[in-house]
Formats: structure tokens, sequence, C-alpha cells
């Protein structure tokens, strides 16, 4: 077991993140990729911590700190998606470019 | 053995998160998802940390099946029975993802880490403790309120009708414009 593997599968893990996150249409969907995204964020935290300085407790207060940005992602993410699907009954990132530009 | 543990945990943390944008349907991506982030919980445990593992397990568990409910509440196609797509700029994005792949893990292989400092406390979960009621009292005085913050605006994002569709800008109107009547008298 080395830090390497761990952080590979951080990688991997952040990678798939940002291939569901990019090309997703469904709002959802996007909220899932991020998800993974920081679920990788995770596994490094935990991973440094563990093999780097696992004197150090603000390694494991990086971990809870990451936890709770999944939860506030997620919460978030459940909100706006209620209110635009209820102003404009709009599920997808496409229907909701008046932005883009 | 716990070099076994590893790949028991990491084959399936990737694979149900390829899982979760190969499926059909919008239930199994969920579900999916979830598996891979129990297994993030698993490597977590496996790392020495216990406590925040079972954490991450026990929110993913809740969170997901949350999550179930809005795909199928909103999603356009819950149980995958009609096969469509829903992705845009497909290569683009998979090239993008494969770049991110290649340049962490050429980081991860080239960056020389330095050597393990310190050796891990006897109960890793009471040095977290200590750590966040202590030292990190800040962060975690400034993680409730980004947490109390998200749940008054995620109920007033996701409210229909506020005060102010109510009762009117100044809040002074009586009785309040409600779609139907109700209560005593009104």
């Amino acid at each position: 077991m080395t830090l390497h593997l761990f952080l590979l599968l951080a990688a991997g893990l952040f990678a798939i993140g940002v291939y569901g996150a990019l090309s997703q249409q469904s709002i959802v969907m996007i909220m899932m990729g991020i998800e993974l995204m920081i679920g990788g964020v995770i596994v490094a935290a935990a991973a440094f911590w563990s093999f780097l300085a696992p004197a150090a407790a603000s390694g494991q207060v990086i971990v809870v700190a990451a936890v709770v940005a999944m939860a506030v992602e997620m919460a978030m993410g459940f909100a706006v998606t209620t209110a635009i699907f209820r102003a404009r009954r709009v599920d997808t990132t496409d229907l909701a470019e008046d932005l883009k530009g | 053995m716990e070099m076994a543990v590893f790949w028991v945990l990491a084959v399936p943390a990737l694979a149900g998160g390829v899982l979760v944008f190969r499926c059909g349907s919008m239930a199994r991506a969920t579900f999916a998802l979830l598996s891979s982030l129990i297994c993030v919980g698993g490597e977590v445990v496996l790392l020495g940390l216990p406590y925040l593992g079972v954490v991450i397990i026990l929110m993913m568990v809740m969170e997901m099946v949350v999550m179930a409910v809005f795909m199928i509440a909103y999603m356009m196609n819950p149980a995958g029975l009609t096969p469509m797509s829903m992705v845009h700029n497909k290569r683009g994005s998979a090239v993008i993802s494969v770049a991110v792949f290649v340049a962490l893990a050429a980081g991860i292989f080239l960056v020389p880490w330095p050597r393990r400092a310190g050796s891990p406390p006897p109960d890793t979960t009471f040095q977290v403790g200590v750590s966040l009621m202590g030292g990190q009292m800040l962060t975690m005085i400034t993680l409730g309120f980004v947490l109390l913050a998200t749940m008054v605006g995620a109920t007033v994002l996701a409210t229909r009708r506020g005060r102010y569709d109510r009762f009117g800008d100044d809040l002074d109107r009586r009785p309040a414009h409600d779609p139907a009547g109700g209560g005593v008298g009104r």
C-alpha cells in the first residue's frame, strides 16, 4: 500500500467526475459528477494525512471540510433544481443558458 | 491483506464512478454513485480514519436516497425505459477528463513526496475531536455557519410562495393573498 496508489485512485475519481460534470445535460447528473470529484479530494486528503503527516490533526479537518462541501453542494444543487424547475420547467443545462456568452 | 482490501474497494469505486455516466436509468446511476462513494468511505477507514469513513458512508446512504427521490421526481428518464442520450460535447469532455487524469498522475509520480513525519495517534477519532474543539475551532464555527446559511438558502430557493408573495412587498396586506381560502371566517 503506497501513497501513489491512493493518489491514483483519487485522480481517477476526480477525472471521472470532471467528465460527468462537463458532459451531462441533466443538472442532477452534473451534481453527481461534482460528488465524485469531491470523493477524490477526500481520498487524497486522507491519504496525505495517513502517509505524510499522521501526527497533524489538520489533515483530518480537511476531510471534514470536504465532507461538508459535499453536503452543501448537494443541498444547494437540489434547491436550485427545484427553483428553476418550478419557474421554467427546465431540468437541463442546455435550456438554461441565458447568461452564456 | 491491506493491499487486497485496497483493491477490493478501489476497483468498485472507479467502476461505480464510470457506471454513473453509463447507466441509462437514473435510479441505477444513483446507486452506482452510492456504491462508489461507500467504497471511498471504506478507503478512508482503511487509511486509519474509522470515524470519518463511517460518517462518509452514512452520509452518502442518506444523500443518495434523497437523490433517488429527486431523480424520479424531476429527471427526463428516471427508469431508463426509453434509451436516450443526455450528454453534450462528449468528445471534448472525455479529452479534458483524460488530460486531467494524466496531469494528476504525472504530478503524483514526479513530485518528491516528503517522508512520513510523526506517527499516528492511538485514537484518530480523539485527535480530530480535540482538534475541532480546540485549535481548529474557527474552522468548525465557519463550517457550522456555512451549513446554517445553506439550510436557509436552500429553503428560500425551494419555497414556492414566501411571505412577500402572501403579504405584499411591505408585509402589510391583510388578509394574505392566498390562492385558496382557508382558516376560520376567510
